[in-house]
């Protein structure tokens, strides 16, 4: 018998992440890398941490070796006490019969057993593509303090872009009177950020109702929100004033990470009380040589840099030759870079090999991406906007 | 193969020509390469040769050193079976306080020595910088049916190589590499087959010899133990081949660093197929504003600059107002230089802030020292 949890949180990492294209080719989206050491799931297992949520699991579906590998057993977030962990919960065979997760709530539904065991007041259910820092006890304390059945985060988003959004409208009290997805006129601008509390037993209940409702889609935005609405049950909206970035298409990747360049970014990466934890490599210092040159950037460990960067995040262990110039680019994990090659506006995964003299990307601003394990042969040219399939070899 | 080596590392080194490097802190704990500690070199050589049991003994203000190894658990040490010893000063009845050389120390781990399962003892000094494996040296040991086996480079007249201690052993040895005569070094650059106070015998060999030596009131393992006996056992060397320095002066300290930024020696330190692992801290990655001039220098993590730093190093959390230049400088931890300062060949510790404007300058053989948590 483990002990009881007041709140247990439930990480959703199965998207397959399919507008990030050839980021996500071999990989679950959580696992993008972001910031110049940290992946898109380090966020969401930084904040449990940071606000004493100890039991985490993480729901993995879609090609997970490189997400299962990277939570191990959750040591990097310190979830790896006595009484706690991260837990990767693929479905699994019940029974006679074994099923894929056939939406965000059927997830939860095909764990139930697993939340069971912490029996718990309370679950917290994250999505693992949003880039954010928030103390889940604020949530809490609102849930609790609202005496309410489900507690929803929302953001203010500019109103005209409200009707990309699931909104939520609220009363004066904040309480949900009406969801609208993606409303062609929108009442209001708060948007669901994806991030529910729900008290466990009522939830228990719904998840039970819809996995027996064959009509069902088995999500919790257009199937179980919509719901328990309509029963009538106490739902609140929580107003998140922090910041954050969904990161679910090259653009919005590319845009969040550039803006870590700025001066006294939004997002805090520095900040003592809300650190982000992450996987740490055994990397050393990184080192700029005679001919590096290195402005308004970001350089992980382990880069050795002796070209020319400008707005850009490196990576751990990125090798930039001399002569090189890269500017207003993303370059992740050990990717390596030969002499007098130009890089333009573009994003490259990891371990991509560039040899000499390649140009990669254009001035027209728009974005290159280069899918991880790319060989890029000497001289070769990289149109402006192209995406290349991971495990290319281009010449 | 290693399971059955344990290693022994004599972190209780005094050294006053560190000067207030060492004020809060012994020699194995000083901060180094912009994000390790020296001991790590060492610590993570064990532990890429597969020894899973090691004893590290300590003597003098060993509080920074325990932070930094704290479970062992980043030199993947913190096991079930075996891990981190940390052996502190251990005082007996017939030996109350008596703390005159490393003898006493290492009578002090009887108990750890006693309880150990392993056969053999890799024992090492924690002051060498340098990045090896011991498999190799523990193959010939045993092919050679030796008794002890010691670590040496060679250093030819002239060579930069090895900053060397006076108490280094330079030996003469016969063609089959066994050492027949040992002598301490007599100058700190005098060429011949330098001793690298690491050695491998076998654990019921060095308890006998340490029970015999401080038996009859000895300390010191290298006069009493190694030089007494070099004729009556079987002593053989061992050739590390590649960069190598060891840490027992300000200037020693000041060009191991400053070593660290010709790309040979990193390949030799960093970027072997073997890593130094070290504490793990939550930094985020080093930030470079638009007036950030950086040249030829080694950056860690969590670092922010806006001015010009060359040929530097600047551990993690340093922040670089525009305005500064810093050349030829180490500066350790969490330090802050401030707008229009200007520092050459300063080594600044752990938390130390740099007023706008100051000028500070020293020479290599003397580097100015500011001390840690220092407002200059």
């Amino acid at each position: 018998m483990v002990g009881k949890k007041k709140c247990v949180a439930m990480l959703l990492a199965g998207g397959q992440g399919s507008r990030l294209y050839a980021l996500t080719q071999k990989r679950a989206k959580p696992a993008v890398e972001f910031g110049g050491k940290y992946r898109i799931i380090d966020f969401p297992l930084s904040n449990c941490t940071n606000s004493g949520i100890d039991t985490v699991g993480v729901l993995t579906q879609y090609e997970p070796l490189e997400l299962n590998a990277y939570i191990g057993n959750g040591a990097p977030w310190d979830l790896d006490g006595m009484n706690s962990g991260a837990y990767v919960l693929p479905p699994y065979v019940k029974g006679k019969k074994g099923e894929w997760y056939a939406g965000t709530a059927n997830a939860i539904y095909q764990n139930i057993n697993f939340i069971d065991r912490y029996n718990p007041d309370y679950v917290l259910v994250l999505s693992g593509d949003q880039i954010y820092k928030m103390d889940y006890n604020d949530m809490l304390r609102v849930h609790q303090d609202n005496n309410a059945d489900a507690t929803i985060a929302v953001i203010e988003v500019p109103m005209k872009e409200a009707s990309r959004f699931g909104i939520m409208n609220t009363d004066a009290e904040m309480r949900i009177v009406e969801f609208e997805e993606k409303p062609q006129n929108p009442k209001s601008n708060t948007a669901s950020m994806g991030i529910y509390i729900f008290s466990w037993a009522k939830m228990r209940d719904y998840l039970i109702a819809d996995a027996n409702d064959e009509t069902s889609e088995k999500d919790f935005g257009k199937n179980i929100i919509p719901k328990m609405l309509e029963n009538g049950e106490r739902m609140f909206a929580y107003l998140f004033e922090g910041c954050w970035r969904d990161v679910g298409t090259i653009d919005s990747l590319w845009e969040a990470n550039m803006e870590l360049l700025g001066e006294n970014p939004a997002l805090n990466l520095d900040d003592d009380d809300m650190r982000i934890y992450t996987r740490n490599y055994t990397n050393p210092a990184h080192f700029i040589s005679d001919t590096g040159i290195v402005h308004n950037s970001i350089v992980s460990d382990g880069c050795v840099i002796e070209g020319e960067v400008e707005h850009c995040v490196l990576h751990d262990g990125v090798r930039i030759g001399k002569g090189t110039k890269i500017k207003d680019s993303i370059i992740m994990s050990n990717t390596i870079i030969g002499e007098n090659c130009e890089i333009n506006k573009a994003i490259l995964d990891g371990d991509i090999r560039v040899w000499d003299n390649a140009v990669i990307g254009g001035q027209e601003g728009k974005i290159t991406v280069l899918g991880s394990g790319t060989v890029v042969g000497k001289g070769a040219t990289i149109e402006e906007g192209a995406m290349i399939a991971p495990d290319q070899k281009i010449d | 193969m290693q399971r059955d080596v344990f290693g022994l590392i004599y972190a209780g080194e005094e050294n006053l020509r560190l000067g207030e490097l060492i004020n809060k802190r012994n020699v194995a704990a000083l901060p180094i390469a912009g994000r390790y500690r020296i001991l790590d070199f060492v610590l993570s050589n064990m532990v890429n040769s597969n020894i899973r049991n090691i004893g590290i003994i300590t003597k003098r203000n060993y509080q920074s050193l325990m932070d930094h190894l704290d479970s062992g658990k980043d030199w993947d040490l913190s096991r079930k079976r075996d891990g981190l010893f940390i052996l502190p000063p251990y005082d007996t009845v017939e030996n109350s306080a008596v703390h005159e050389g490393m003898l006493d120390s290492l009578a002090g781990a009887g108990a750890y020595l006693r309880k150990v399962p392993q056969e053999y003892c890799l024992y090492s000094a924690s002051s060498l910088i340098y990045n090896a494996t011991y498999n190799e040296m523990f193959r010939q040991h045993i092919e050679r049916n030796a008794d002890i086996t010691i670590l040496y480079c060679k250093r030819s007249a002239g060579s930069s190589r090895c900053v060397s201690n006076f108490s280094n052993l330079s030996m003469e040895m016969d063609e089959n590499e066994r050492v027949r005569n040992a002598h301490f070094c007599t100058s700190r650059d005098e060429p011949g087959l330098i001793g690298l106070e690491c050695m491998l015998i076998k654990k019921d060999l060095l308890k006998y010899l340490l029970d015999n030596a401080v038996a009859r009131n000895k300390h010191n393992l290298i006069q009493d133990v190694i030089l007494e006996n070099i004729n009556r056992l079987h002593v053989y060397g061992y050739e590390y081949t590649g960069y190598v320095s060891k840490i027992d002066c300000v200037a020693g300290y000041y060009k191991a660093n400053m070593d660290m930024l010709l790309p040979e020696v990193q390949k030799d330190l960093f970027y072997q197929s073997n890593s130094i692992y070290t504490k793990t801290k939550d930094e985020a990655p080093a930030k470079y504003g638009s007036q950030a001039e950086v040249h030829n220098s080694l950056i860690a993590s969590g670092c922010k600059i806006e001015g010009k730093v060359e040929d530097s190093i600047l551990f993690r959390g340093v922040y670089v107002a525009p305005g500064v230049t810093l050349k030829n400088c180490i500066v350790m931890q969490d330090s802050q230089i401030y707008e229009n300062a200007s520092l050459n060949k300063v080594i600044l510790d752990k938390n130390v802030s740099i007023r706008p404007g100051s000028v500070l300058a020293g020479n290599e053989q003397y580097p100015f020292i500011i001390p840690k948590g220092a407002i200059a």
